[in-house]
């Protein structure tokens, strides 16, 4: 899922201080399950905003809602109604959401309640981690399920490289190497012998390096 | 046990402190609450293994968010007791009550007086 990270109320608070009345609205999906903006964070940062401007002699009209996605028009749509009643909208969505709401509603500013971080993994409780950078052409078949394009700093195919010290990255102790891990993993399936067989130049143009990516499927449209 | 306690204050029960959230202790404070105790099980005690501990992390990111907002986190507060120390119970109640008279009333209900006299 997307992994997204709150962003410090002051930041927050400082964009929409001219604002008179401000709609904060959450995101079911992905940043409700990394704890960034479901409606339990619309709830607590309504709330906190709510009692800041009150306390700064600025009383301002805060209202919350919660959609079940913010990067669907169905449901963006739901909004529509009141939109006018708002002078700007605080997305807890990811940047996707916000985006998609902000070119729904032209006239409506639209200020992010959260960083977008990455594609990853709920490891452990209050711990996520990378998995994928949606590079568009997935080569995890030939690497034993991990990925070295989301997990190895250098993006290295053929690894791993001369900085690989007992099992770790040379960004530091805490950082596994990706070719390590996909060595062990291969060693595990018995399918050692694919690490001899040298990946070929990857086609990056389904990354971002080929400019904003889209995807069409004919098979779905109506 | 007829125990002596502050009768300003409001016991909202709970099946266990674990189900304390963060907007509850803000919600008190927007109702006009001049502080908020949460008083859980003996860390280690908890009959849902983490509840108490949940609430301590819960308390905690109140505070801080009360400090960041102006309010003040030093009027949120976590105990921990067994449930048959009643005279505990009390003694907390009024060290809260203390605390809290000497921090005066929450910085919200003084805004919102001032603003309701200016009117």
């Amino acid at each position: 899922m997307i992994i997204a990270e709150k962003k410090p109320i002051e930041e927050i608070i400082e964009e929409i201080k001219d604002f008179q009345r401000i709609l904060i609205l959450g995101c079911n999906e992905c940043v409700t399950v990394c704890e960034a903006g479901g409606k339990k964070e619309v709830e607590i940062l309504a709330s906190a905003l709510r009692m800041y401007f009150i306390n700064k002699g600025n009383e301002k009209k805060i209202d919350e809602k919660t959609l079940e996605r913010q990067c669907d028009h169905e449901y963006l749509e739901e909004i529509r109604e009141n939109i006018d009643d708002y002078d700007a909208i605080v997305s807890l969505a990811c940047g996707v959401g916000v985006q998609f709401a902000a070119e729904k509603y032209l006239t409506t500013p639209l200020v992010p309640g959260v960083n977008t971080v990455c594609l990853g993994a709920n490891e452990d409780r209050g711990l996520w981690t990378e998995r994928c950078q949606a590079c568009g052409s997935c080569v995890l078949a030939k690497t034993g399920g991990i990925c070295p394009v989301s997990r190895c700093a250098k993006r290295v195919l053929n690894g791993p490289c001369g900085g690989s010290t007992n099992g770790k990255c040379e960004l530091g102790k805490d950082v596994d190497c990706a070719w390590q891990l996909i060595i062990d993993r291969l060693r595990a399936l018995g399918k050692l012998d694919d690490y001899e067989k040298v990946a070929p130049i990857k086609d990056w143009s389904t990354d971002r390096a080929g400019g904003p990516r889209t995807v069409t499927r004919e098979d779905v449209k109506i | 046990m007829r125990l002596k306690c502050p009768t300003d204050f409001r016991i909202i029960r709970l099946p266990c402190t674990g189900k304390v959230d963060i907007i509850h202790i803000l919600r008190s404070f927007e109702k006009g609450a001049d502080g908020v105790f949460v008083v859980g099980c003996m860390e280690g005690d908890c009959h849902f293994d983490q509840g108490n501990f949940r609430a301590r992390k819960k308390v905690e990111q109140a505070a801080k968010i009360l400090d960041q907002i102006g309010v003040g986190g030093e009027r949120v507060r976590m105990y921990n007791l067994s449930a048959g120390e009643g005279p505990l119970f009390a003694e907390y109640a009024i060290e809260m009550d203390k605390l809290i008279r000497e921090l005066g009333p929450s910085p919200l209900k003084i805004a919102k007086n001032k603003k309701a006299n200016a009117a």
